[in-house]
């Protein structure tokens, strides 16, 4: 009977290319395939016309995509645990046109923009409590919320765009003042996509929105809260969604009830080139914001390359399909 | 009269079983540097239940892959009924006649036991339009022998998993298959529901149908196999009369060397003696289990066995509040009672659980060793600021994987690249992440393969010689009765008594388990 600690049992290691250099694991990084893409577009560009690469264009470039790069951000959380959200248009919408009507009605547009960043919040747990309270999909439950809010947007202006003119410069600096020549926009921007590149990757509480995308079942079986997680994702979503509404509504200095539509298709297929699977717990927040880089550099490429306008979409639908394609290929190879 | 026929069948069996149906010659089959296949062979005649026995990873699911037209051999031939074949697909393979029942069931769960079982058939005809009183008595006549009580107009999920399984089958035998591959089939079932299936093999087997049958229990294809074959390494070992060798044997071609004791030795303290880590008092939720009362002592293993769907998953989840209960009490080492209002309280008072179904919700398959083992506590590993401190996860990882002797090519390995042993090994690494000192384990050697199995049972022994009470359910009796120092039986949702380390017999438990009161056991 005695206990043969000799013998130990097989073990089936199947090898695996691990870790290895740094070099080799930057070139299998999502984030690496991006910039090396962007970093060949530049250089190509930069010969086809002489206009890329100026600080004008630069410029131009970055503001394009800074403002949708916020709501990117929320996205690529709330597609990492699973989800979707295709009311962002709408609720960045709605928030826009909140402040503004606030604002006309006399209020602090601070105060104003305040409230209507909170509403968009309340929108996100609204649609929160949806999916996890009657376990709808997000995507239902916010296909509703899309024309929930683009319909109070349309009802609180009746139509037409409010004009912000009067609105204080302290705040238009917001959306229209720059920091050195560098357009402030931009610089929330990079605060904002630093700040939570970080702490999507290092936060505890953010790590438990991975845990819950990579397997729901084994979450909840971890212990983890996973509609205390879902809840939260979709509320950040809405809020960041909010946030660029205000930052639209300050640069442009007026709110339009029929500003973003279709902009939450950009922001999806940005998230899913950066990397974010659809079936969850892949994802970042830097391949994200290059994702929709990419798509900002092809789209004024392709503007200075004097491309008829109506190819742009078909461009772009193309880049988000050998995204995919590339990214499932590799995956299939994997296993 | 008697006499006659009985010699009548005899001789035309014998005949029969002359037949080989399917002879598979030296195949190999490499994938990149992998050598899945190397020199396989495998002969399956007419009217035997042949079993394909070996550890994961020796080739087994490949060489099935290779009859069923999913992977073409390297080189090799295969013969099917004396005709050399080369096998380009699922279609081909039935047409052949070869009907495969895969492991994991592969219904559509929303359409009609019918249509389910004719699918390859309707797939496979020309006509544009399906006769639906056509299918429904395909579909009864195919089931009438295999479980006539199936309504074929029932959508499948309405149905038992054993019942699904059964569906599987017919499934396989409409298409006239004469060679029938049955992968585990007896993994998601329970004893008295294997015993079922077994006479359904035997009946099969009697109409000249040979069947492959690959089987971690060596105690079934010793008692309803005719042959065995073992390959290791993607090669053949032996093929021998079940009759002609031993359990024993076969383990030692599996593995290639002797295992030790099959199982670790007990505890030899009085358990009842020890100190009380956690007493369970009329727990219920007046539905799948009811009035349960136990106590779990401190360096004991507590089996807790029964038929599918005697409540005893919902019971220990009900402990630790992955399930919700009506009524109970726990009281700790300490003698606080406490009632736990989510999972969360359960893990912070060290009562952990180690699910079932490990795939489905034992471990996220994608993410890396290091970020499983933490899954159940983040906030262990985190700087004061609240984020996480990679180095303290990697060492955290690597200490607990070490102490389960777990193999892997690094703590950022995925963990769908392990095999199922070390991926179990990672799912428990994460309960001892919180120093439990009460872990209750969920069928945990469920699709392990022998060598993992005895190594996670010592494992188990380890904890609990270290003091941690364990909670284990299992449906493989031979495992209760030799791993657990008490067991308790339950039959649906009572409990029908705690059998003694002495006392357990399969018998004992079965009987038990079928609704039969510890004081009326046959001794």
């Amino acid at each position: 009977m005695a206990n043969s600690d000799t013998n130990t049992a097989p073990l089936n290691v199947q090898p695996t290319a691990a870790s290895g250099s740094i070099f080799k694991r930057f070139i299998k990084m999502r984030e690496a395939n991006l910039i090396v893409i962007i970093l060949a577009l530049f250089i190509v560009m930069s010969f086809a016309s002489p206009y890329f690469l100026t600080w004008a264009n630069m410029k131009a470039m970055m503001l394009s995509f800074s403002t949708e790069g916020i709501v990117v951000v929320g996205m690529t959380v709330l597609i990492i645990v699973g989800g979707i959200d295709l009311s962002v248009g709408a609720v960045m919408c709605l928030a826009m046109v909140i402040a503004g009507k606030l604002f006309l009605m006399g209020m602090n547009p601070w105060l104003a923009s305040l409230i209507s960043i909170g509403c968009s919040g309340l929108l996100g747990l609204a649609m929160g409590l949806c999916v996890t309270k009657i376990r709808l999909h997000t995507f239902i439950v916010s296909l509703a919320m899309m024309g929930i809010a683009r319909g109070l947007a349309m009802t609180i202006t009746q139509g037409t765009p409010l004009s912000l003119f009067t609105l204080p410069p302290e705040f238009k600096f917001i959306g229209q003042g720059t920091v050195m020549g560098v357009p402030f926009v931009i610089v929330i921007f990079f605060i904002i996509v630093i700040i939570s590149d970080y702490l999507l990757r290092h936060h505890a509480a953010l790590r438990k929105v991975y845990y819950t995308g990579s397997n729901e079942a084994a979450a909840q079986y971890s212990g983890i809260n996973i509609d205390k997680i879902k809840v939260g994702a979709i509320i950040l979503c809405t809020t960041f969604a909010g946030l660029a509404g205000i930052i639209y509504m300050s640069k442009f200095g007026a709110a339009t009830p029929n500003f973003g539509v279709g902009l939450e298709l950009n922001i999806i297929a940005a998230a899913v080139i950066g990397g974010a699977s659809l079936k969850g717990g892949e994802g970042s927040v830097l391949g994200a914001i290059l994702g929709i880089a990419l798509l900002s550099v092809v789209s004024s490429s392709l503007i200075l390359l004097d491309v008829s306008p109506y190819w742009q979409d078909l461009i772009k639908g193309l880049i988000l399909l050998v995204a995919v394609s590339i990214d499932q290929i590799l995956h299939d190879k994997q296993k | 009269m008697s006499v006659d026929t009985r010699l009548a069948d005899s001789s035309s069996s014998e005949h029969l079983l002359t037949q080989t149906l399917l002879d598979i010659r030296n195949v190999h089959k490499a994938f990149g540097a992998t050598k899945a296949l190397n020199g396989a062979n495998f002969e399956l005649r007419r009217g035997e239940i042949h079993a394909l026995a070996g550890e994961n990873g020796a080739g087994k699911s490949t060489l099935m892959k290779v009859i069923d037209g999913i992977h073409q051999p390297d080189s090799g031939d295969i013969f099917v009924k004396s005709n050399k074949v080369t096998i380009q697909g699922a279609i081909q393979a039935q047409r052949l006649g070869i009907g495969f029942v895969h492991q994991e069931i592969a219904l559509c769960p929303d359409v009609s036991v019918a249509e389910n079982i004719n699918m390859a058939w309707i797939n496979q005809s020309k006509k544009w339009f399906i006769n639906y009183r056509q299918l429904r008595e395909k579909a009864q006549q195919a089931l009438a022998e295999l479980a006539p009580e199936i309504d074929v107009n029932q959508a499948v999920k309405t149905l038992s998993i054993s019942q699904q399984q059964l569906v599987e089958i017919a499934k396989a035998l409409i298409l006239d298959c004469d060679i029938l591959i049955l992968d585990e089939p007896t993994a998601a079932l329970t004893d008295a529901e294997s015993q079922v299936l077994f006479v359904i093999m035997k009946k099969l087997r009697d109409r000249g149908i040979g069947i492959i049958y690959i089987s971690h229990r060596m105690a079934e294809v010793f008692e309803h196999c005719d042959r065995i074959t073992v390959l290791r390494d993607g090669s053949h070992i032996s093929t021998q009369e079940v009759a002609n060798t031993s359990a024993e044997q076969v383990v030692r071609n599996m593995v290639g060397r002797e295992l030790g004791d099959l199982y670790p030795n007990k505890c030899e303290l009085p358990i009842e003696q020890q100190e009380v880590l956690l007493s369970v008092k009329a727990l219920s939720n007046n539905k799948q289990f009811f009035d349960i009362n136990f106590s779990l002592h401190r360096g004991e293993i507590l089996g807790v066995a029964g038929l599918m769907g005697a409540g005893r998953s919902e019971m220990v989840k009900g402990i630790c509040a992955l399930q919700p209960i009506t009524q109970g009490q726990l009281t700790l080492s300490n003698g606080q009672h406490v009632s736990f209002k989510s999972y969360r309280d359960s893990i912070e008072q060290g009562i952990v659980y180690l699910s079932e179904d490990r795939k489905e919700n034992g471990v996220f398959l994608d993410l890396s060793i290091a970020k499983n083992v933490s899954a159940l506590a983040v906030e262990q590993i985190t700087t004061n600021i609240g984020t996480i401190d990679n180095q303290k996860e990697l060492q955290q990882a690597q200490r607990l994987t070490d102490q389960l002797t777990l193999k892997s090519g690094g703590m950022s390995q995925p963990v769908s690249s392990l095999s199922g042993g070390n991926q179990q090994k990672v799912a428990i690494a994460k309960m001892l992440s919180v120093t439990p000192s009460v872990i209750i384990m969920d069928e945990p050697t469920r699709g392990i393969d022998v060598g993992a199995k005895v190594e996670i049972h010592r494992l188990i022994r380890n904890l609990a010689n270290e003091g941690v009470g364990v909670i284990v359910i299992s449906s493989e009796l031979p495992e209760v009765i030799g791993l657990c120092d008490r067991v308790l039986v339950m039959h649906e949702g009572h409990n029908q008594g705690i059998l003694h380390a002495n006392e357990l017999t399969e018998e004992r438990i079965l009987q038990l388990a079928s609704g039969i009161k510890k004081e009326q056991l046959s001794a």
